[in-house]
Formats: structure tokens, C-alpha cells, sequence
């Protein structure tokens, strides 16, 4: 019995990695390399610094609240949407630096 | 090669040099882009608050006038005075009551360039900006009601609301757009610089070349004071003290709850920087010197530092440079004509 449930949350897990999905945003001249961008629920999103100096990527929305820090050229960080609806990114360094994440089931 | 053929090599090599003029003069790099450290050619306004010169000479008297504050004896001009870079020459603003305010009294110089407003970008136009201070209680402590009130009840602005902004009244809507648009035509001139980057060599010395390759490189002043305003509009903590007496500023944080934003303040322009002393949102410095020196260190207080400061170990010669440039961003003296009041 133990086994069988083991089996089917293994089953479950790569069901579900199946069908995450996972997406590259830029940040280039001050601009993530989208304004808008449609994922499904469980998909991650990676941000990857392409400008010489250090970035910021946070969200202060309800459906998702999150700060990935400042880092610099050459480096990405992940951060995956487990709830649907909409996210809005900023950059806490450049103010203009926009990106609505619309999450759906 | 016969004579036609030269003619021809002639006539094409003008045409390049002509192109290229061309492009120098209407700020194009040799690159083919635009140089992004020209001076913005046009101010952009809001599509509901187009610039007319009805709405300006509204906006100027507005601004000059100390009605717009609950004691009747403060102006936006008391603490923006165009005889003081449009700032007050203060480390800190003077408010109602002759309160010391924490934070310094920022230019409006070029202000019509920026994205966001305040040194802790609070205010998301420069419309939402303008009537931030006469509410302020700390500020000019101004009762919005009674100010339209007091207006409503001075001919003079009935009909200078009428002429800039028809059929629409006297409310705190046309205050804010009326302010707004005088504001966006505090511009600075075209400075040395400009002269330099448009093609002429001899507009500026060899030190301030040399300045400005190091602002763009070594020194990596354009991290944050970036293109023709010299400002990223970005927020940055660059590790300043606080002055004696004065209480810790989270600055940005207090409107974007995130770590790097503790200390965090919107970059200045450079434009016009000899004239706008004392330096920083505390006024902490008193001259461009000792600014230079605070980046040479790469800050003094160390926590939450914005990433990108670091010792730069300039030499003597590097900061003369840097400062050789700065100076050339010191725009055309520019005149000012106080306007009457309406009685």
C-alpha cells in the first residue's frame, strides 16, 4: 500500500514537471526584454542580468510577494508562480523597469 | 583617372562629410545613433496637460505666489529660488514655522525629463508632484478647499484659469497642471558640453575630456547619472553618514518595501550641478570636492550599500578631470522674469 502511494506521488511529480514550463526575461538598457508576459501556474521564470551593472527584481503583489536581491552581468535568478493571477516585476534600482506576469491554472 | 571619375570621388566625399555634419549637428554619434548624451531637443508633457503658453504664464504666477500657502508667506519659489539653481542654497529645506525639514530641497531644473518625482519617487507625475508641497503640513501646510477658494476669489487667476485651462475652473487639478507646465520649461541651457558633443573641439579644455571619459569609465559615473539629463531616474543608497542631529532616512524604502531600497535615493541631474550646492539629499557636502571624494571612497556607510560603489582610487589629476567636466555641464546663464500678481 505504502509503495503503491509512493508511486503515485512520483507518478504526480513528474505529471507536473511535464508541463512546467520554464522562461527567460532579460534585463537590457534598463528594460526587461518584455512588458508582458502569460505563464501557466507552476512555471518559472528566469531573469537574467545582460546589463554592466547590478539589477533588483522584486514584486510586492498579493499574489505573489518576492525580492531576488541586486546582482550583476551574467547572472539570472529563478523565482516559479505556483498561484494564479497577476504579478506586477519592478527593478528597485531603475524605477521604469516594468514586466505584468499574468499566471493562469 | 580621368577627370569625371575624380569629380565624381569629390562630389561623394563632401556628400559624406556633409552627412556627417549633419548627424553631428542634430546629435548623431558618428555611429549613425543618436548620442545619448544629447540634450533633449523637446520637454514631453502629459497628453491631457499640453504645454501652451497660457498655461506657463499661469503656472509662473502660481509659483510665485505665496497665497498658495496656509500662512500666505511661502512660494514654491521660497525654497526652488532661480538665483539659487532653483534650490535654496540649504543643506536641508526650511519649512512652515521655520521647521528644519530632514531632506534637502532638490532642483527643479530639468525636472520635465524625469519619470518619477521627490527624492523618494513619492510622486508619479510631476502634476501629482507640484501640489505635493502646498499640502504638506510641514511644507506650506495649504487646505487645497481653501486655496481654490482664495483663488476663485482673485479676478486676475479667474481669468488666467479661463485662458490656459477653458471651461475646466479653478480646482486642484488645474493648480497641479498649471505648475506642472511652468515647471517643465526650467530647462537648462545649452552648456560647453553640449557645444563639444555637437562637433566643436574647442568648447571645452582637455581636462574635461579627460573627465568625461573617466565619468564614462573608471570612474563609472554613468552607472547611475546616465544620458542627456544624467540621470537614471533609479533609486541608490551610495553610503552617505547621517549629519549630526538629523534622524536615519529610509528614503525609497518607505515607498517600496524592499531591502536594497533602505537609504536609497533618486539620482540627481548633473546638469547645472556647480550651481545646485549643497550636495545630496541631506546636504550633506558643500562642494562638488568633497563629492567626489565620498565616491572616490566608495561611500562611508557600508550597509546596504548600492552594489555598484566601490573605491574607485582616483588620482589628484583624475578628480581636477572630473571636475573640469562637470563644470561644462554649467548651461547658458538663463534670465528670469519675475511676473506681477493678480490683487
Amino acid at each position: 500500500m505504502f509503495s503503491r502511494n509512493l508511486f503515485g506521488c512520483l507518478l504526480l511529480a513528474l505529471a507536473f514537471n511535464a508541463t512546467a514550463a520554464e522562461f527567460e526575461v532579460g534585463q537590457k538598457d534598463k528594460q526587461f526584454s518584455m512588458s508582458s508576459l502569460k505563464i501557466k501556474a507552476g512555471d518559472t521564470v528566469n531573469f537574467v542580468n545582460q546589463d554592466p551593472f547590478f539589477h533588483n527584481v522584486f514584486s510586492l503583489s498579493d499574489v505573489k510577494t518576492f525580492d531576488l536581491g541586486s546582482y550583476p552581468q551574467g547572472q539570472g535568478r529563478k523565482m516559479t508562480f505556483n498561484e494564479p493571477g497577476v504579478v506586477e516585476v519592478e527593478c528597485a534600482i531603475h524605477s521604469q523597469m516594468k514586466l505584468v506576469i499574468e499566471v493562469t491554472k | 583617372m580621368s577627370t569625371d571619375r575624380r569629380l565624381i570621388l569629390f562630389g561623394r566625399t563632401l556628400l559624406v562629410a556633409g552627412m556627417l555634419g549633419l548627424m553631428v549637428g542634430a546629435g548623431m554619434a558618428a555611429t549613425g545613433k543618436p548620442d545619448p548624451y544629447r540634450r533633449p531637443a523637446m520637454v514631453p508633457a502629459p497628453a491631457d496637460n499640453s504645454i501652451t503658453p497660457a498655461r506657463v504664464e499661469l503656472g509662473k504666477m502660481l509659483f510665485f505666489d505665496p497665497r498658495l500657502s496656509g500662512s500666505q508667506w511661502i512660494s514654491c519659489a521660497s525654497c526652488h529660488n532661480p538665483a539659487l539653481g532653483w534650490s535654496d542654497g540649504l543643506p536641508t529645506a526650511i519649512g512652515v514655522g521655520m521647521k528644519k525639514l530632514p531632506r534637502r530641497t532638490p532642483t527643479i531644473l530639468n525636472v520635465a525629463y524625469n519619470t518619477v518625482f521627490m527624492w523618494d519617487g513619492r510622486a508619479a507625475s510631476l502634476e501629482d508632484q507640484a501640489v505635493g508641497p502646498i499640502k504638506n503640513r510641514d511644507e506650506m501646510d495649504q487646505d487645497m478647499e481653501i486655496l481654490v477658494e482664495r483663488l476663485v476669489a482673485i479676478p486676475g487667476y479667474a481669468a488666467a484659469f479661463e485662458r490656459a485651462y477653458p471651461g475646466e475652473g479653478i480646482t486642484e487639478k488645474t493648480i497641479a497642471k498649471a505648475l506642472a507646465s511652468f515647471e517643465r520649461t526650467v530647462v537648462s541651457a545649452e552648456s560647453p558640453f553640449d557645444r563639444w558633443r555637437a562637433g566643436n573641439e574647442k568648447a571645452v579644455d582637455e581636462s574635461a575630456k579627460r573627465g568625461f571619459k573617466l565619468f564614462t569609465g573608471k570612474a563609472k559615473c554613468d552607472v547611475c547619472h546616465e544620458g542627456g539629463n544624467f540621470t537614471d531616474n533609479g533609486f541608490h543608497n551610495i553610503g552617505l553618514k547621517t549629519p549630526k542631529g538629523m534622524s536615519e532616512d529610509v528614503g525609497r524604502y518607505a515607498q517600496r518595501k524592499v531591502k536594497i531600497n533602505k537609504g536609497a535615493f533618486k539620482t540627481s541631474t548633473l546638469r547645472d550641478v556647480e550651481l545646485t550646492a549643497p550636495y545630496m539629499h541631506n546636504g550633506i557636502y558643500q562642494t562638488l570636492e568633497e563629492v567626489l571624494d565620498h565616491y572616490d571612497r566608495g561611500g562611508d556607510v557600508k550597509d546596504n550599500l548600492d552594489p555598484n560603489m566601490e573605491p574607485l582610487n582616483l588620482t589628484a589629476q583624475e578628480k581636477q578631470d572630473l571636475l573640469a567636466f562637470l563644470r561644462s555641464l554649467t548651461g547658458k546663464p538663463v534670465h528670469v522674469m519675475i511676473p506681477q500678481l493678480p490683487r
